[in-house]
C-alpha cells in the first residue's frame, strides 16, 4: 500500500510545485524587465490570481492586448471580493491545483500534458514490464524544468514533445486532440511530434483496418439503436407533448402508455391460455334467441354474455389433443378416461393457474417499477446540485429552430420554477388558527361528500336490483336493459362532480404551497374512488355473490363481469363527455363569451387517477371477464388520441409545479397500492371463500374455486403415477402455509439487508462530506497562517519571504493528498487525480 | 476531391485530422461554410494559409449560432486574439471542441470558459445572473433570479468561498449525465 500512495503522491505533486514555479518565474521576470514592484498598480497586478501568468505567457511568446484588459476589468472585481491578503499568499492560492484548472495558460497546460503523457506512458510501461521503475524519469524531468527561466516554456514543450514520441501513435492523436490548446498552437507541436515521421499522419499511416470495422460496426450499431427506439410507442407525439406542456403532463401520458403494456400483457396470457384453447374448443350451447340491438355492446348482455367474454361461457371440461372437437364438445370432456399418457388441458385448472400468474407477474413487476421509481426520486429528492446542473446543463445546444429555441427557454423557466416552488414550500411555515378552521370546515365538506355519494350508490345499487328482480318476472326489453347502464352512469357522475366540488373547496382553503395542495387533492380524489369501489365489492361480492338466487342470477359471475364491464365503459364514455364538453366547450365559451385569454388548465391528478379507476376495474373483472384487458388496452388507445389532440386544441400548461419524476413515483405506487392491493384482496376473497354459481362456468360443482387444483393432483395421483411428485408440490406449496411463510421470512430478510446497506452508505456519504468540510477548514486555518507568516516576515526583511511560504505550501499539500490517499484505500483506484476535493466528492457522488 | 482547386493541401489536411475531430471532407465543409460567410474576404485556396481573421458579428450571423443565447459567448472564448475575430484555425477548433466525439474534459473547461463572462476563472454570482438570464429569455423575476443563483451556488460550491471554481464545476458536470450530448453543435 505505502509503495502506491507513494506512487500516486508523485505526479500530482510535481504537478503542484510546476504550477508554483511558474509562478515564481512570472513574478522574477516581471521585475526583470523593470515594473516597479513598489507601485500599488504593480502590486494589484501580483495580487490577481491568473493574470501573473497570463503576463508571462504574453511575454515569454507573442503579446495578447487583452490580457491587460482583463486584468484591468478583473482587478476591479477581485478586489471587491476578497480581503487584501499579502501578495505571496494569493499567490500561493491561485497556484492550487483546484483554481489553476479553470483558465490556464499555455505553459501550464503543456505540463498538465507533460504529465498526462508521462502518466500514460508509465502505464504503457507497466504494462509492459513491471519492473522497470519510470520514477527517476519524472524526477529528472522536474529537475530539469527548474533549471531555466526564460526558455521554460521552450523546455517544456521538447519534454511534452519528447513524452509525446514515445507513445503509441493512437495515445499521441488522442492527447493532442484532447489538449485545449487553439488549433495553431497544436500544429505546432504536432509539427515537433511528428518530426520523426515527416509528412505522415498519424491517422491515415496507422488506422487499421480493424478500427474502420469498428466504426462502421458502430454505424450499424447505432442505427439498430435508433430503429429500436422508433418502435417504442408514440415517440414522437410523447416528445412533442413534453415540449409543449413540460415533464408532469408528459408524465400523464407515459402512465397511460405503461398501463397500456400492462393490459397488452394480460390480455396475451390471458388470451394465449385460456380464450384460445377454449375458443378452438367451444362449449355446446344453445343457439341464442337473442335480438341484436347494438344495446348489447354496451350493456355486455344478450348474444355477448354468452361468448368468450365472460365466465359463464367457459367449461370445466378437459381438452385432449386426441380429441375430435365435436367429441369435446360433448361436455365433460374425453380427457379423463382415454390414454393417461396424454396431455389433457384442464379448463378450469387454467383459468386458475392463469390468473394467479397474471396477477403475481404483475405484482412482481408493479413492486419492482415501484421500488426503481422510489429510488430515482429519492436520488433526485437527495441529490445536490440539481439546480446547478439545471442552469448548466440543460441548454442544448445542438437547437437551432427560433420556436424549439423558444420552447427550449420556456420549458427551462418552467422547471427552474417548479424547482425553486419547492424550495420555497419546504420554507413556508404557517399556522392561524383562521386557517385551521378553512381547512376543517374543507375537509369535513370533502369527507362528507364523498360519505354521502358512497352512501347513495349504496342505496342506489339496491334499488335497481329491486328494480331488476321485478324486470325478471315479465319480459325483456330494451328499456330494463338500458336500465342496466343507470348504476354505472350514477358512479361516473359522482365520479365526474364530486372532483369538482373538491377543487372548488381546495380553491377555498388557498394552500400556499402547491405541492401541499396536490397532495391534498389527490388524496381526497383517491378516497372518493377507494371508497366507491369498496362500496361496490360490498355491493357484489358481499351481497350478490353470497346468495345469488335470492337475486334471480343463473350465473353471479357472468352478471360480475358485465357490471365491471359497463363500469369500463361508461366511464370511458363520460370522459370522452368531460373531454368534449369540459375542455372543448369551456375553452370556447371563456373565449368567446368571457373573452378571457386562459385556456382551460390540463388536470393531472384527477385525468390520473381516473386512469387508476379504471385500471382497478380491469383487474377487479379479470376473473370475470378474462377479455376485460382488452376492452381496457382499446379504451386506453382512443384515450390517449382524444387526451392529446384535446390538449393541442385545447388547453395551456399547468401553472401548477409538477415534479415529474416524483409524481411518477407516486402513481405508480396509487396503482400498487390501494389499486392493484385491493384488486388482488377482493378476487384472492372470491377464490378462497365464496361458491362458484353451479349452472355455469368452469368451476360448476365445486364448492370454492381453488379446490379445482386440488381435485386436478387427486386425479393426477391416482391416473398418472409418474407426475405424482406434482401432488407432492402442489400439497406443499399451495397448501402448506410453512412454505408461504418461508418465502415471507426470505422476503423480509432480503428487503431488511437491502435497508441496512443503504444505511452504511448514508453514513459513509455523511462522514466524506464531514472530511470535505473538514479540509476546507484545514484550508481556511492555513491561509490564514500563512498570511501571518508573510505579515511578520514582511517587515524585518521582505524579499526572503517566499520560500517559507513554499515550504508550508508544500506540508499543506501533502497533508491534502495523504488524506484523500487514505480514503482512497477504503475503494478502487481514482482514475485521474489531479485534485483531492474533486475525488472526495466523486465518491460521493458514486455512492449516491 | 473532384474540384479543380485545392483548397488544402494533404500535409494541411493531415495536421487537421490530428489535431480535431474532423475527417478531411467535414474540414471541407467546414472551409465551404466559413468560406460563405464572407466570399469576398475568404479565399477558396488555403494552401499558404493566410491570416484572414472574421468578425464575430458575421460569425454569430451562422443558422447554427444565430438563436443561442449563448453565441457571443463562444465566439469569443474561441477567438485567438480575444477580439471576437475569427481565423479558420480558431473556427475548426471550436467546432472541434464542441463536436459530438469531442471528450467530456475538454467539453467541460470550455463549458466553464463560456459560462465565465467575465473572464475571472470563477464563475461567480453575476456570471451565473447572466447565464439564467440568457437561458430564460428574461422570464424569471429578479427575486427568483437572486434565489436560483444562491440555491445553485449553494449547491455547487464545495470549498464554500461563493463561487465556483473548475473543479466546483468539473464535479458537478461530472453528475449531470446529459451534459456530453446537450454541448454539442451540429454542423
Amino acid at each position: 500500500m505505502a509503495y502506491s500512495v507513494d506512487f500516486n503522491l508523485r505526479p500530482i505533486m510535481e504537478l503542484e510545485l510546476e504550477s508554483l514555479r511558474g509562478d515564481d518565474t512570472a513574478q522574477d521576470s516581471m521585475k526583470g524587465t523593470g515594473l516597479e514592484s513598489g507601485s500599488r498598480e504593480t502590486l494589484e497586478m501580483e495580487v490577481l490570481t491568473t493574470e501573473g501568468r497570463d503576463r508571462l505567457a504574453s511575454q515569454m511568446s507573442d503579446v495578447r492586448e487583452r490580457a491587460d484588459e482583463r486584468s484591468e476589468e478583473s482587478i476591479q472585481t477581485n478586489l471587491l471580493v476578497r480581503k487584501r491578503w499579502s501578495t505571496t499568499t494569493l499567490r500561493v492560492l491561485s497556484s492550487m491545483p483546484s483554481r489553476s484548472i479553470g483558465q490556464q495558460s499555455r505553459l501550464e497546460i503543456i505540463s498538465q500534458c507533460n504529465i498526462r503523457s508521462t502518466q500514460l506512458r508509465r502505464y504503457h510501461r507497466q504494462t509492459q514490464d513491471v519492473s522497470l521503475s519510470s520514477r527517476p524519469s519524472i524526477r529528472g524531468y522536474g529537475i530539469e524544468a527548474d533549471s531555466e527561466d526564460v526558455c521554460e516554456e521552450e523546455t517544456k514543450r521538447q519534454e511534452l514533445v519528447n513524452n509525446l514520441q514515445s507513445l503509441s501513435a493512437g495515445d499521441r492523436v488522442r492527447l493532442l486532440r484532447a489538449t485545449p490548446l487553439s488549433l495553431a498552437e497544436k500544429t505546432k507541436l504536432r509539427k515537433l511530434v511528428f518530426s520523426d515521421k515527416v509528412g505522415q499522419s498519424l491517422l491515415s499511416s496507422q488506422v487499421p483496418c480493424c478500427s474502420l470495422l469498428k466504426r462502421a460496426l458502430c454505424h450499424i450499431w447505432f442505427g439498430c439503436l435508433f430503429i429500436l427506439s422508433s418502435l417504442q410507442l408514440w415517440q414522437v407525439a410523447l416528445k412533442r407533448l413534453g415540449g409543449r406542456f413540460g415533464t408532469g403532463v408528459l408524465s400523464y401520458f407515459l402512465f397511460i402508455r405503461t398501463l397500456l403494456l400492462f393490459n397488452v400483457f394480460l390480455f396475451l396470457i390471458n388470451g394465449l391460455f385460456l380464450v384460445l384453447p377454449q375458443a378452438i374448443y367451444p362449449p355446446l350451447h344453445t343457439p341464442s334467441s337473442h335480438r341484436v340491438t347494438g344495446l348489447e355492446l354496451f350493456t355486455g348482455t344478450g348474444y355477448l354474455s354468452n361468448s368468450l367474454m365472460f365466465y359463464g361461457y367457459y367449461t370445466n371440461s378437459t381438452i385432449n389433443t386426441s380429441c375430435r372437437p365435436d367429441e369435446a364438445t360433448a361436455g365433460t370432456g374425453c380427457g379423463t378416461t382415454s390414454d393417461p399418457h396424454m396431455m389433457a388441458y384442464n379448463i378450469p385448472l387454467a383459468y386458475c393457474f392463469t390468473i394467479g400468474i397474471t396477477f403475481f407477474i404483475t405484482g412482481i413487476v408493479l413492486v419492482y417499477s415501484m421500488s426503481k421509481s422510489f429510488g430515482r426520486s429519492f436520488r433526485v429528492f437527495k441529490s445536490q446540485g440539481n439546480m446547478a446542473i439545471k442552469v448548466f446543463c440543460s441548454w442544448d445546444f445542438k437547437v437551432s429552430k427560433k420556436m424549439s429555441v423558444r420552447m427550449q427557454s420556456e420549458n427551462i423557466t418552467t422547471q427552474l420554477k417548479e424547482l425553486l416552488s419547492e424550495v420555497k414550500g419546504g420554507e413556508e411555515e404557517k399556522g392561524r388558527l383562521s386557517g385551521m378552521a378553512v381547512h376543517l370546515l374543507a375537509w369535513s365538506i370533502s369527507l362528507g361528500s364523498t360519505f354521502f355519494c358512497a352512501l347513495g350508490i349504496h342505496c342506489f345499487a339496491k334499488y335497481m336490483h329491486l328494480r331488476r328482480l321485478e324486470d325478471a318476472e315479465g319480459e325483456v326489453s330494451v328499456l330494463h336493459e338500458a336500465r342496466l347502464l343507470a348504476l354505472p352512469g350514477v358512479v361516473s357522475c359522482g365520479n365526474l362532480l364530486l372532483p369538482g366540488l373538491f377543487n372548488l373547496v381546495s380553491w377555498m382553503e388557498n394552500f400556499n404551497s402547491p405541492i401541499v395542495r396536490l397532495y391534498v387533492s389527490i388524496f381526497r380524489n383517491l378516497l372518493l374512488k377507494v371508497s366507491i369501489l369498496g362500496v361496490l365489492c360490498y355491493h357484489w361480492l358481499g351481497k350478490i355473490a353470497a346468495e345469488p338466487e335470492q337475486h334471480g342470477l343463473q350465473c353471479w359471475e357472468s352478471f360480475v363481469g358485465q357490471e365491471l364491464y359497463r363500469f369500463l365503459l361508461v366511464d370511458f364514455i363520460f370522459t370522452a363527455l368531460y373531454t368534449v364538453f369540459g375542455e372543448f366547450i369551456w375553452k370556447r365559451f371563456s373565449q368567446g363569451v368571457l373573452r378571457r385569454r386562459r385556456k382551460p388548465v390540463f388536470d393531472i391528478a384527477r385525468n390520473v387517477l381516473e386512469l387508476i379507476y379504471g385500471q382497478t376495474l380491469t383487474w377487479l373483472g379479470l376473473l370475470f371477464t378474462p377479455l376485460l384487458p382488452a376492452v381496457q388496452i382499446l379504451k386506453l388507445l382512443l384515450l390517449f388520441h382524444m387526451k392529446k389532440s384535446s390538449l393541442l386544441v385545447n388547453c395551456q400548461a399547468s401553472r401548477k409545479p409538477w415534479r415529474a419524476s416524483q409524481m411518477s413515483t407516486l402513481f405508480i405506487s396509487l396503482l400498487c397500492f390501494p389499486s392493484f392491493l385491493g384488486a388482488i384482496v377482493s378476487v384472492t376473497y372470491t377464490i378462497l371463500t365464496i361458491k362458484p354459481s353451479s349452472g355455469c362456468g368452469p368451476f360448476r360443482n365445486l364448492p370454492f374455486m381453488f379446490h379445482s387444483g386440488k381435485q386436478w393432483a387427486q386425479e393426477l395421483k391416482s391416473t398418472n403415477h409418474k407426475l405424482a411428485w406434482l401432488n407432492w408440490v402442489h400439497h406443499c406449496l399451495v397448501e402448506n402455509p410453512l412454505f408461504l411463510f418461508l418465502l415471507a421470512g426470505v422476503f423480509l430478510m432480503v428487503i431488511y439487508i437491502h435497508t441496512q446497506v443503504l444505511d452504511g452508505q448514508r453514513k459513509t456519504i455523511s462522514l466524506l462530506q464531514k472530511q470535505i468540510e473538514n479540509e476546507g477548514k484545514d484550508k481556511k486555518f492555513l491561509i490564514t497562517s500563512l498570511q501571518a507568516i508573510h505579515e511578520k516576515r514582511q517587515y524585518p526583511l521582505s524579499p526572503s519571504s517566499r520560500p517559507q511560504g513554499s515550504e508550508l505550501w508544500r506540508k499543506w499539500s501533502l497533508k491534502g493528498e495523504c488524506t484523500y490517499f487514505s480514503l482512497k484505500n477504503t475503494g478502487p483506484l481514482w482514475p485521474k487525480s489531479t485534485n483531492w476535493i474533486t475525488g472526495l466528492s466523486l465518491r460521493i457522488s458514486a455512492l449516491t | 476531391m473532384g474540384n479543380k482547386q485545392t483548397i488544402f493541401t494533404d500535409e494541411q489536411f493531415e495536421a487537421y485530422q490530428d489535431c480535431t475531430f474532423f475527417t478531411r471532407k467535414e474540414i471541407l465543409q467546414l472551409h465551404g461554410r466559413f468560406h460563405e460567410l464572407a466570399p469576398h474576404l475568404v479565399p477558396l485556396d488555403y494552401t499558404n494559409q493566410p491570416d484572414i481573421r472574421l468578425p464575430l458579428a458575421l460569425i454569430v450571423s451562422m443558422p447554427e449560432l444565430k438563436e443561442n443565447p449563448f453565441r457571443n459567448r463562444i465566439v469569443e472564448v474561441f477567438s485567438e486574439d480575444g477580439q471576437g475575430n475569427l481565423s479558420f484555425n480558431d473556427f475548426v477548433d471550436m467546432f472541434s471542441a464542441l463536436c459530438e466525439t469531442a471528450p467530456r474534459e475538454l467539453k467541460t473547461i470550455y463549458a466553464f470558459k463560456i459560462y465565465d463572462f467575465n473572464v475571472d476563472n470563477f464563475l461567480c454570482k453575476e456570471d451565473l445572473e447572466k447565464t439564467l438570464n440568457r437561458l430564460t429569455k428574461g422570464e424569471l423575476t429578479p427575486e427568483e433570479v437572486n434565489l436560483v443563483c444562491s440555491k445553485a451556488m449553494e449547491e455547487a460550491d464545495l470549498d464554500g468561498d461563493s463561487k465556483l471554481s473548475f473543479s466546483d464545476f468539473e464535479n458537478m458536470i461530472s453528475k449531470a449525465p446529459d451534459f456530453l450530448s446537450t454541448f454539442h453543435l451540429r454542423i
